[in-house]
């Protein structure tokens, strides 16, 4: 029953951060909660749709279906991470200031809100339709108890939203006028993580070379399956023996993404 | 049954392929060596009816394997060494280790 617990607990610790993360970085918008359990609902959906079709996808493009779906996903949802952050780079403060003026704020806020939502979206389906396959699999399996399976699973379910849920009361103690900051660098390493994935299964599907493999071991001070390794890697992505090439896209995507978000607040109209 | 074919074409060398088999949740071999510096195709066989995911820290890769087919990973070059390998959805039973050398 346990090992349903932590299969799923890693799988939504991910999504629920982003979750965390983001309802804390739109707080001023108003009726973002719907929009985002709305983005969460696609991706659960979508997760469901993936998985009934996965074993089709895996068999695409010569065997490496699923690395290619899943760096499309990565590349989407590292997309839309980076539009939000540049997008808030050149509106945030002009949100936070106009709050009151629902009617622009409103509209403002939903091109804002789209991005994130789908980002939301992209990062449940792509965790969630894993746990569904093995969910799947379980249930079929002779050897569980499928009440324990499902006890199981929904623990691991409720400790990943404890974990989200955490990250968002703990950033809405953040001063308001710091919270975009720490937000919009949170959701820049989210993205950045997100681009070292997108690496690692490319590298997988040998697409790209993987070059120095492994570029470090921190496997004996931090190691993967730690709690603290399991949080780190979820926030940033972190991983104790990651391939160079993992490590350059993950650089690359910080570097670039943040150069635009500093443009992006220069050009901006005086306030 | 470790088969380790290395296939030379005209042009390009392609990559060793070794075999390994997912058996009642078991991978079998549960050692496999590599030579070091190599890439090396890793081909699951999953012969269960369930599926499963080859899942390794140590050497940087996750796949799904479905019941009764296989999958295709690659792996290396590495440094040589240990690299631990589950099936992440029987880590009970499902574990092996590839050795580089």
């Amino acid at each position: 029953m346990f090992a349903a617990t932590l299969i799923v607990f890693r799988e939504s610790l991910e999504a629920a951060l982003v979750i965390g993360i983001v309802a804390a970085a739109t707080r001023p918008i108003a009726g973002r909660g719907w929009w985002i359990a709305l983005g969460a609902a696609a991706g659960v959906a979508g997760a469901v749709g993936v998985a009934a079709v996965a074993r089709s996808i895996s068999q695409w493009a010569g065997g490496s279906g699923q690395e290619l779906f899943t760096a499309v996903v990565l590349a989407l949802a590292v997309a839309m991470l980076a539009w939000h952050n540049v997008w808030m780079a050149s509106h945030g403060r002009q949100i936070a200031a106009q709050a009151r003026d629902l009617g622009k704020s409103v509209a403002r806020g939903e091109v804002a809100l789209t991005a994130i939502v789908t980002a939301i979206a992209l990062t449940v389906l792509r965790e969630g339709s894993e746990t569904v396959l093995f969910l799947v699999g379980i249930a079929s399996s002779a050897n569980s108890s499928r009440a324990a399976l499902a006890i199981g699973s929904v623990l691991g379910l409720v400790a990943g939203g404890a974990a989200g849920t955490l990250m968002y009361v703990g950033l809405l103690r953040v001063p308001v006028n710091r919270l975009f900051v720490v937000t919009g660098w949170l959701i820049l390493l989210l993205a950045a993580g997100m681009a070292g994935q997108f690496a690692r299964v490319l590298i997988q599907a040998d697409v790209l070379p993987a070059l120095a493999s492994p570029l470090w071991d921190t496997s004996s001070w931090m190691p993967d399956d730690s709690v603290l390794g399991t949080l780190l890697r979820a926030l940033l992505g972190y991983q104790a023996q990651p391939s160079a090439t993992q490590v350059l896209f993950y650089v690359a995507a910080l570097v670039l993404i943040f150069a635009a978000m500093r443009r992006a607040q220069s050009r901006r109209p005086a306030a | 049954m470790l088969a380790l074919l290395s296939l030379s074409g005209p042009v390009l060398a392609a990559d060793p392929e070794v075999a390994i088999q997912l058996h009642e949740h078991h991978f079998a071999p549960s050692e496999i060596k590599i030579p070091a510096g190599t890439k090396v195709k890793l081909i699951i066989d999953n012969q269960d009816a369930t599926p499963e995911e080859f899942d390794s820290f140590a050497l940087n890769r996750e796949k799904i394997v479905f019941p009764k087919s296989k999958a295709i990973v690659f792996i290396g070059p590495l440094k040589p060494g240990r690299y631990e390998f589950i099936g992440e959805f029987n880590q009970q039973t499902a574990k092996g280790v590839v050795i580089a050398e």
